[in-house]
């Protein structure tokens, strides 16, 4: 019999708020993080993208450390770290493990203008950063499997915990909007001219967003919020390396590995926070999975309309708006919705609503093929 | 915790050569990296177009996964089911550049879908999973060297869990001048046990 493993601290540094409470607290009143952007450093012409001042970050960081030392993103993580850290009141041992999930890391340092060096463009370079500011003792551990990498992490720090390598594992996630990432899905026609709609007949897009998240996992329940994990699945669609299965099969398969693990039924799903990223391709392979999976009367949203997509960080950052759902006993709506857009009827959250949710399913999928699929379970 | 698992088969891929269970099966006659995997490519005696649009990140571990599958569809039992897991150094880190350079100028602004896929370290996995099918577990770690520990760690929890009946592990790192590829596949049996110290002794054999 397997250890159970739990979530009990969680931190954000997003748009919204610097917190997982204030964050959750502008959800709860309908405000979304996408916003016509002029950010020439980015894009020559105007976009819509989910975006955090650094000058706002700065003065954030002032209690922490030096914000002239740190990249934008490291102060994001250093941030959302500092509050898992405080929430859990964890003591980082010899046994403790730093999950870092990113795509890109500091890839703005490659441009001519970053302030900061290219060799902070390496990812272990970020990792050490983040390590040695907290005086973490083990190799930090970087988890970059494209847009799955911040939900893939949570499954990775549960199996090693089982292995006993590590005792518990602080994780951080986060990702940039940058002219990198924006140039390359200018490239492949894929970003919004609006705000995103995630599975709505009207959308026309991704839009990016940036953010960070972090929670702490271990064998123990450390708070009384804690959740538990209980199922976990991520397979590949074996399909196209850019574009989602037409039948959704990596994601069907993950989630019944997930389910199966937590040795529940379909029916036994209370929420399913998805991926939704408003392409067309993506949000129909999602309600065909879905409904494969006979979940489609399940209370579902993808918050992509909230903070955009925050690629290596949405599966983190959707999760811990999660565990402040089920915390809170209140399910959010998805942000942007209009009329159903995909060819399978979902139930998609039009308006919040008080409802407990007991079990949730976290659900992401990225290029690569790659699909995770993450079952949580309220503790009592 | 008695170790049940093996390791069947591995190989290597470098600038100068490609070996398989410690076998040389090419040497390098060239300066040329490219031109090289097009020879373990043609070796393979491969038809699969999709090859040459890949970057070299991807083609070393397509050709890596190509070299240990194809020995081993024959005789293993549920190939399909090999879980992958995959690491390296620098991540995509040798076609972000290439990406960068094309968006760097204003004036002078081509980024390409073509190369842009390729600025993710996971993407390779993609390419193994599609050309063998492997609807399977897949994840891709970055450390600032080669961390067997760990890496045994996983794969165990990861046969252990059922997810997976092999498990198929590499190594691959393409920055600047360095090429390393080391791959090798973890199964029920084989002559080599599946531990830290092997697979350790295994990758500093180059």
């Amino acid at each position: 019999m397997k250890a159970p493993c739990y979530i009990s601290a969680a931190g954000l540094v997003t748009p919204l708020g610097f917190s997982a409470e204030d964050t959750f607290e502008m959800l709860l009143q309908d405000n979304t993080a996408l916003k016509k952007q002029e950010d020439t450093a980015v894009s020559e012409t105007p976009f819509y993208a989910a975006m955090l001042s650094e000058k706002k970050i700065n003065t954030q960081f002032q209690q922490l450390g030096n914000p002239q030392q740190y990249t934008k993103l490291e102060k994001m993580m250093l941030l959302a770290m500092a509050q898992t850290l405080a929430n859990s009141e964890v003591k980082i041992t010899e046994k403790t493990a730093l999950l870092v999930a990113t795509t890109k890391g500091n890839i703005d340092a490659l441009d001519v203008n970053s302030a900061f060096d290219e060799s902070r463009a390496y990812l272990p370079m970020l990792a050490k950063k983040l390590a040695d500011f907290y005086n973490f003792k083990t190799e930090p551990v970087i988890v970059s499997n494209a847009c799955v990498s911040g939900i893939l992490a949570v499954t990775v720090a549960k199996r090693m915990i089982s292995t006993g390598l590590y005792e518990n594992a602080v994780l951080v996630a986060g990702d940039l909007v940058t002219k990198f990432t924006l140039s390359g899905f200018q490239s492949f026609k894929a970003l919004s001219v609006a705000p995103c709609k995630p599975y709505s007949k009207y959308r026309s897009g991704i839009s990016l967003g940036e953010a960070a998240a972090s929670v702490f996992i271990s064998k123990e329940k450390h708070t009384k919020n804690a959740v538990e994990i209980i199922g976990a699945g991520s397979c590949n669609d074996a399909n196209h390396i850019s574009g989602p299965s037409r039948t959704g099969e990596g994601l069907y398969k993950s989630i019944a590995a997930a389910l199966k693990e937590g040795q529940l039924e379909a029916n036994g799903v209370d929420f399913i926070s998805a991926h939704g990223t408003a392409t067309l391709y993506n949000d129909e392979m999602e309600a065909i999975a879905f409904t494969r999976q006979h979940m489609q009367h399940i209370p579902l949203h993808s918050l992509k309309g909230a903070f955009g997509h925050t690629l290596g960080a949405s599966g983190l950052l959707e999760t811990v708006i999660g565990l402040e759902m089920m915390h809170h006993q209140t399910m959010l709506p998805s942000p942007g919705f209009d009329e159903l857009g995909v060819s399978k009827p979902l139930h998609i959250l039009l308006q919040k609503q008080k409802k407990p949710i007991d079990i949730l399913l976290k659900t992401a999928s990225g290029f690569g093929g790659c699909n995770t699929a993450v079952l949580f379970k309220k503790v009592s | 915790m008695k170790n049940e698992y093996f390791i069947s088969d591995f190989c290597h891929m470098t600038a100068e050569e490609v070996s398989v269970n410690g076998a040389v099966i090419l040497k390098n006659e060239t300066a040329d990296f490219d031109a090289f995997l097009k020879k373990i490519y043609q070796l393979q005696n491969l038809k699969y177009s999709k090859f040459f649009k890949m970057d070299a990140l991807s083609k070393l571990t397509f050709l890596g996964a190509e070299l240990l599958l194809k020995k081993e569809s024959s005789s293993l039992k549920n190939i399909q089911d090999t879980a992958l897991v995959f690491s390296n150094k620098s991540s995509s880190l040798e076609t972000d550049r290439k990406h960068q350079k094309s968006i760097q100028s204003n004036t002078d602004f081509y980024p390409s879908p073509a190369v842009f896929v390729y600025t993710l370290p996971n993407i390779g996995m993609g390419e193994v999973a599609i050309r063998h099918q492997l609807q399977t577990e897949n994840a891709f770690f970055v450390f600032e060297q080669f961390e067997a520990e760990f890496l045994q760690k996983y794969t165990v929890s990861l046969l252990q869990e059922k997810k997976c009946h092999h498990v198929l592990c590499g190594w691959t790192e393409v920055d600047g001048a360095t090429r390393h590829g080391f791959f090798y596949l973890v199964t029920q049996k084989g002559n080599i046990p599946h531990t830290k110290q092997n697979i350790q002794n295994l990758y500093t054999q180059r």
